[in-house]
């Protein structure tokens, strides 16, 4: 091995080398340095250009046949002359703070049930709490219109019944409906970030307070709360965001009468005729900078949490406070919020799905059972090919941001490469992008630059790996921090090349992070709807626009079945994702 | 063999500043020779032993084996890790979790260069596993083994290939006590054995000691003084290398006169006149500090034959038995000295005791003006 380092060594030795002290690496036509430049360049063109682009359109008329594109302020000044807007920015600053708030409010005092108490069958509870996760924003919606609707809701209808009331006691179409609606499907993600919260939280903390003579509340004021404060902010934050982002309900729950956000005004600037792309993308502009402010807010908590020492993430086993008598009231707690996030749903998209027409549970429908709806949905033309499409594109996308972030982790966790926390930042960039935001500045940029991905699978396939790459990220993140940087140099002097170790190191030892990842991924890219809908043209339907289509021409009860067999696939994938998490994550321990 | 020659290594740390872990370091290691750098943490022996290794691209200077440069600053030359072919050993043992006994071993073989048949892979992987008692582990998890079976298999896979160098970072830092000091009869019963050239770091005095044809202690990334275990301990060139190797009294004093017939120092302190070696030739009138092992202060209730050379009266001031030994707090004059006895020596606290050294046990060395 000593017969040629003189040449070995000039060859390792470029001017970007010679900069720097770090652990050596060869760059030149190397296999280590070609996949770095390619990870580089690819997370630059996803993350960077669509972003441009829409900046760039915000400032532009729009470029027809006859007419080329002008440079003009008339988008921002339509859009912020009007007090339209104003009332715009209201609504969803109303809409956003009441979803995060309800969600935090419910998902918090879940979690604390659950991990600080010794409440029955919390192991089931917190098991039966991932299953919101499968049921798409889409459904869970329509499914509660069909509960809440003044007209045709089963619980306003029951409830009418119950008290004689002659008026609807509550409307699902309002602001509050959404709220509700919204914060109910956002609360199982409050939940478990709390959980994580509450388990990461060192109990002696607490018991030496209560150790100095303070009592409970004392505790709880001056301990408990201080300490969890950063990962407060930061879930309430994380909620507002994907609240402000959220298409389905402000689109389905908000439009109908008229109560608009930003969302949803973008979804009807374009679909207006003429379609109004200048409009649209200075409304995405502002959601994004209210996004963009929030994700810079909830970064700079967790870097900030290292201060916190409490939050280690290491296992504690917490005091659990007696609850009494009181603990079957927790169960009945329990109990109320499944029904209201998964059973009433689930049951009522499983009724609708059985009948001709919609009609409201009673004897009389009981006897008009059908399976019409199903046969509907296995010869409708575009099923099968929107489910295909839908798993190609979910397989490909999760598949490959796994591939490529594991390399940016590597990069960003076990380099020393100058600027690599600005890969890191480009690679989560797309975090502050609503999908429809994302849909609309890809929709622009590959109309104006024409190489052939406009109107086909490729443009989705973009959106999807763009969204979702922040997700990889993280999951990565994780487990290649947890890898320690000897495991790598041993092999290095073993003698084996980068590739080697990447492939035979890094790799299997990621592999338990990088399934959960992939699985992760496969789920959300499933459901994915808000940036789709902007990018989809007839042929590359997923499945999720399919559902749109059928709620679109008010087709309830094939609707409600295509959507039960969809959270059946969506729960067969988690199943299968926790089985995996299971087998490999005992073996790797 | 190994050849290192006024080596400086940078690394930058999370506040961006450059931080001098290594500074002028020159060692020279010949063939089958085990070498320690030993010092206290951040002192820089790590990072030299990572510049060896090639995990760290040293600033300047030149690091050769066998007399061909695997890096050296003023001729370009960079050898990376991989091909340098030198084993190492890991603080944290760095064994691969996802892979077995055989396959942690076999690795080197199958990344390197040189290409092996799977017959000789196996023959060469059972050959070392057997020389470090793991052969009958060789389908084990690694991640189900016990951390003196880790330790051995990392020896093993460092091993296999038949390196020119063997590396070793604290390998035994995160052992037991007990297992520690089996590893130590160990290691050295392998090194001895193989006869391959070994450079290994520990900040513990008592491995370097045990373990080394030849010592350097390193200080604040500067090497402070190479020789040989009884050296370093008998003769410290400087008061850091006297501190940090065992334990000792250091008393200032002044140069009164030189006695030739045994080659004394006579020095006056604060304890009185001092018999002493001299590491280096001083001066009369040289300010010197003197440094004198607990173990060489030696106690006794009845008066020494001679009191006119190194006895003095002393007073017992505090004792802890240790079992195989006691350590008495001693005072002369106001001024305490540690001593280690043997524990047959069980004067009470607050009585006195004659207290004698011997002045080739005493070693002067200059004071640093501080």
């Amino acid at each position: 091995m000593m017969n040629a380092p003189a040449e070995a060594g000039t060859r390792a030795l470029d001017p970007a080398e010679a900069t720097s002290a770090s652990p050596p690496r060869t760059f030149s036509i190397s296999l280590k340095g070609v996949v770095i430049g390619l990870c580089v360049a690819f997370t630059l063109y996803i993350a960077v250009i669509p972003l441009g682009f829409l900046l760039w359109q915000s400032f532009f008329t729009p470029q027809t046949a006859s007419k080329a594109a002008v440079f003009t302020l008339e988008n921002y000044i339509t859009a912020y002359t009007s007090s339209e807007t104003a009332r715009l920015f209201w609504n969803s600053v109303r809409y956003a703070v009441g979803v995060s708030l309800f969600s935090f409010v419910l998902g918090t005092g879940l979690a604390w049930i659950n991990e600080r108490t010794n409440t029955p069958a919390k192991g089931l509870f917190y098991g039966l709490s991932l299953i919101p996760l499968v049921i798409p924003s889409i459904l869970f919606t329509v499914a509660w219109i069909l509960l809440g609707s003044p007209k045709i809701g089963i619980l306003n209808l029951a409830l009418m019944d119950a008290f004689g009331l002659q008026n609807a006691p509550f409307d699902i179409y309002s602001l509050w409906g959404m709220i509700w609606v919204d914060g109910l499907h956002y609360s199982p993600m409050a939940f478990l970030l709390m959980t994580a919260a509450f388990r990461s939280m060192d109990p002696s903390l607490e018991e030496s307070a209560t150790m100095s003579g303070a009592n409970v509340l004392q505790v709880i004021w001056h301990v408990t709360l201080k300490l969890a404060w950063p990962a407060i902010f930061a879930t309430i934050l994380i909620l507002f965001v994907r609240a402000i982002e959220s298409f389905e309900v402000p689109a389905l729950l908000g439009l109908p009468v008229g109560i608009q956000v930003f969302t949803s005004s973008i979804y009807q600037a374009i679909h207006r005729y003429p379609s109004q792309v200048g409009l649209a993308s200075s409304y995405a502009v502002t959601l994004l900078l209210i996004t963009s402010v929030g994700i810079f807010f909830i970064s700079r908590l967790s870097s900030s949490g290292s201060k916190y020492s409490t939050m280690t993430g290491k296992g504690f086993r917490p005091r659990q406070m007696d609850l009494g008598p009181w603990r079957w009231v927790a169960v009945a707690i329990f109990f109320v919020y499944f029904s209201l996030i998964v059973l009433l749903p689930f049951l009522v998209l499983l009724w609708s799905s059985f009948q001709k027409f919609y009609s409201v549970p009673s004897m009389e429908a009981l006897k008009n059972l059908t399976l019409d709806p199903y046969r509907f949905v296995f010869t409708y033309p575009n099923l099968m090919r929107s489910v295909w499409n839908s798993l190609v594109l979910s397989f490909g996308s999760a598949t490959l941001i796994m591939l490529i972030t594991s390399v940016i982790c590597w990069i960003v966790v076990k380099t020393k490469l100058p600027g690599r926390w600005l890969l890191d930042n480009l690679a989560s960039l797309p975090m502050v992008f609503p999908g429809l935001v994302l849909g609309l500045a890809l929709m622009i940029f590959y109309l104006n630059v024409d190489i052939g991905v406009y109107g086909t699978m490729w443009i989705m396939f973009i959106a999807y790996v763009t969204r979702f790459m922040p997700y990889g990220l993280r999951f990565n993140t994780t487990s290649m921090m947890q890898i320690h940087k000897e495991l790598e140099e041993s092999a290095a002097m073993s003698g084996a090349s980068w590739g080697t170790t990447f492939y035979r190191i890094i790799l299997p030892l990621l592999k338990p992070g990088l399934l959960a990842g992939w699985i992760y991924i496969m789920i959300v890219s499933i459901r994915e709807l808000s940036s789709s809908i902007l990018l989809y043209s007839p042929g590359t339907e997923v499945v999720s626009i399919v559902i749109w289509e059928l709620w679109e021409n008010g087709q309830y009860v094939e609707l409600s079945a295509l959507g039960v067999l969809f959270i059946g696939l969506l729960f067969g994938l988690v199943m299968l994702a926790q089985y995996i998490g299971k087998k490999f994550g005992i073996k790797e321990h | 063999m190994l050849k290192i020659q006024s080596l400086c290594t940078e690394y930058t740390n999370e506040l961006g500043q450059p931080v001098k872990a290594a500074q002028d370091v020159t060692i020279e290691v010949p063939e089958g020779h085990f070498f320690t750098l030993l010092g206290p943490s951040g002192c820089g022996k790590t990072t030299t032993l990572r510049s060896i290794a090639g995990l760290e691209r040293p600033k300047s200077g030149e690091i050769s084996v066998n007399g061909v440069p695997v890096f050296s600053a003023a001729r370009g030359v960079f050898v990376p890790p991989n091909q340098r072919g030198f084993g190492m050993v890991f603080q944290s043992y760095a064994i691969w979790p996802h892979m077995d006994v055989f396959t942690n071993t076999a690795f080197p073989l199958q990344v390197g260069k040189k290409s092996y048949s799977r017959a000789e892979i196996d023959a060469k992987v059972m050959k070392v596993l057997k020389a470090v008692q793991l052969d009958h582990l060789r389908d084990r998890e690694a991640t189900k083994l016990s951390g003196g079976q880790q330790q051995r298999l990392a020896l093993a896979r460092a091993l296999v290939m038949e390196p020119k160098l063997l590396l070793l970072d604290e390998p035994l830092s995160n052992l037991d006590a007990k297992l520690r000091e089996l590893m130590r009869f160990e290691l050295k019963r392998l090194q001895r054995e193989l006869k391959i050239t070994t450079v290994y770091v520990t900040h513990d005095q008592s491995e370097a000691l045990a373990l080394s044809h030849q010592v350097a202690v390193m200080n604040q990334g500067r090497i402070q003084q190479i020789g040989s275990p009884r050296d370093i301990y008998e003769r410290p060139q400087n008061q850091f290398v006297a501190d940090f190797v065992g334990s000792t009294n250091f008393v200032e004093g002044i140069v009164r006169s030189r006695e030739h017939e045994d080659d004394c120092y006579v020095i006056e302190t604060e304890i009185g006149a001092l018999r002493s070696k001299s590491v280096e030739p001083v001066q009369v009138g040289d300010k010197v500090v003197l440094s004198i092992r607990p173990e060489d202060v030696q106690l006794s209730d009845e008066q020494p034959a001679d009191v006119r050379i190194n006895a003095w009266h002393a007073m017992v001031d505090q004792k802890v038995f240790l079992g195989e030994a006691m350590d008495f707090r001693i005072t002369i004059n106001k001024r305490t000295l540690l001593s280690r006895t043997h524990p047959s020596v069980r004067t009470p606290i607050g009585h006195p005791v004659w207290a004698y050294v011997n002045p080739s046990k005493s070693v002067a060395m200059p004071a640093v003006p501080a």
